[in-house]
């Protein structure tokens, strides 16, 4: 993908993302009047490290640590189509998510499969008392009833762009960039490298 | 990094990056086979017959587990309830079984071969489940996975098989596997259990003495002593086997301290496994191996039904 795009703005600079994810965290805090009951759980790959910055600005904020977990959702995607990767992507939700307020995170919300795959994979794990969602970036084109409950920010964009997140902690930077495809290629859903 | 392959049926067909996909791949199921709702629904819709000509326990379970958990729908076929027995030829049972719109079967016959000549002629997926004297690839790739658990690496680890190497299916599918990933393997059996060249197989040693290899190995694979193949004799008694191949209390002293016992399964107490070996707390991976068989055949079945990575954002 990387030699055929091109990068046509730079959405969010790493202090502008850091801005955001501090507003979604009061907000979490906000809706839960605090943070008693709730978990963060992660979809890999950015997910979980988005989730993992939430958990230290809660912690900053509220003085408590909430439970942290990752969700990989690739055997539940509904076009079964395998991204192979090299790292070992697993679920890792150490704790009961039975009656607890889970706040799913992801960087993306595009055309909604992804989170639709992962409300399926909570289900198999445990039965939350609800579900919320946060994400990074809102692009818009949904394809199903999902929407956020949290959005660091709406990106309108259009279906011959695909909008990118990178992190410090996996990329080496942290920034949101609005990438062109090339003619012909339609953007996707996010399959697990978050292209 | 792609993954072409349509069957698995002959392990040396798979190259070093492909087995560990496997591994890696059976690794992410591990969390799922732990928690109280083992099931995906990753192949829903998908159709594998498991065709077993030969009696079969541990991994025609392991395979029907397997694809539940992944929900497959599944259907088992072979044996003396079949047609064969009208006098089918294998070609028309296998042409039968495709008008049913299939995916995937799951082939374990007694002759070497069968599971090529099925996949010839139904043109769907094949797993070997085991081919005669032939091959069990997924065997092979518990056996590693067990392996690459214990000791996080496959590559520079010693790995001694003993036993029955000359009717080893076990071994024609695990030597091949185990020199791809860079592993040394000693073969330690009676002359008469032992290919007259086993430099063929890949082996590096071969030897007739267990004592003398033993304080070597970082895995002691034990092999089934197969009574029904008794003719012939190759060996006295099953007592002088004992004595002279069986893994004992005795030579457990010889081993590295972190050493550990594989057996492909079923286990004859007494005869090439001790009880205290086969129930030894640190050495023994036996019910590993049996656990891992359910990962890796999902993996199996996971990366050939769902083709390769072509690149496409989906």
């Amino acid at each position: 993908m990387a030699d055929t795009a091109r990068i046509k703005s730079v959405v969010m600079n790493a202090d502008e993302i850091e801005r955001a994810l501090t507003r979604m965290a009061h907000q979490i805090l906000e809706k839960n009047k605090g943070a008693q009951g709730i978990a963060l759980v992660g979809i890999v790959t950015r997910g979980d490290t988005l989730a993992c910055r939430l958990a230290k600005k809660i912690k900053e904020i509220e003085g408590v640590d909430v439970p942290l977990g990752q969700l990989d959702i690739s055997f539940y995607r509904d076009d079964f189509a395998i991204h192979l990767s090299p790292e070992v992507l697993s679920t890792k939700i150490p704790f009961s998510i039975d009656d607890v307020n889970i706040v799913l995170v992801d960087d993306v919300l595009f055309t909604g499969r992804t989170i639709r795959a992962a409300l399926d994979a909570l289900m198999d794990i445990g039965r939350p008392r609800t579900v919320q969602l946060a994400v990074l970036v809102d692009r818009g084109h949904r394809e199903l009833p999902i929407r956020a409950d949290y959005v660091g920010k709406n990106v309108p964009s259009a279906s011959n762009e695909n909008v990118r997140v990178f992190l410090q902690e996996v990329d080496g930077r942290s920034e949101v960039e609005i990438i062109a495809l090339e003619q012909g290629k339609r953007a996707g859903s996010a399959p697990l490298g978050g292209e | 990094m792609a993954f072409n392959h349509r069957n698995l049926i002959d392990i040396t067909e798979y190259s070093a990056d492909d087995l560990m996909l496997m591994l890696r791949t059976a690794e992410r199921f591990r969390s799922v086979n732990e928690r109280r709702v083992k099931k995906l629904p990753t192949l829903r819709g998908y159709t594998v017959v498991n065709m077993f000509n030969e009696p079969s326990t541990r991994t025609r379970s392991s395979f029907e587990i397997a694809e539940k958990r992944l929900s497959c729908d599944t259907l088992n076929f072979g044996g003396s309830s079949t047609s064969t027995v009208k006098g089918e030829s294998l070609t028309d049972t296998v042409r039968t079984l495709c008008s049913y719109k299939i995916d995937l079967i799951v082939v374990r016959d007694k002759h070497a071969g069968v599971p090529r000549k099925v996949a010839d002629v139904s043109g769907v997926h094949v797993i070997d489940a085991g081919d005669g004297k032939h091959q069990h690839p997924t065997q092979a790739l518990l056996d590693l996975y067990t392996i690459w658990q214990k000791f996080g690496h496959i590559e520079g680890l010693n790995v001694g098989i003993v036993g029955d190497i000359n009717h080893s299916r076990v071994c024609g599918s695990l030597i091949p596997a185990l020199r791809t990933l860079g592993a040394h393997v000693t073969i330690v059996a009676p002359a008469t259990l032992r290919p007259a060249r086993p430099e063929v197989l890949g082996v590096e040693h071969a030897t007739a003495r267990l004592d003398e290899a033993l304080p070597d190995l970082d895995v002691v694979y034990m092999l089934r002593i197969q009574r029904e193949r008794l003719e012939g004799a190759p060996y006295p008694s099953l007592r002088e086997y004992n004595m002279l191949y069986g893994l004992t209390e005795e030579r457990e002293k010889l081993m590295r301290p972190d050493a550990i016992v594989c057996h492909p399964g079923p286990i004859n107490r007494g005869v090439e496994l001790d009880s205290f070996m086969a129930d030894h707390p640190e050495r023994s991976a036996i019910l590993d191996q049996v656990y891992a068989g359910v990962l890796v055949r999902m993996a199996a079945m996971y990366l050939l039904l769902g083709g390769s990575d072509d690149g496409l954002t989906a």
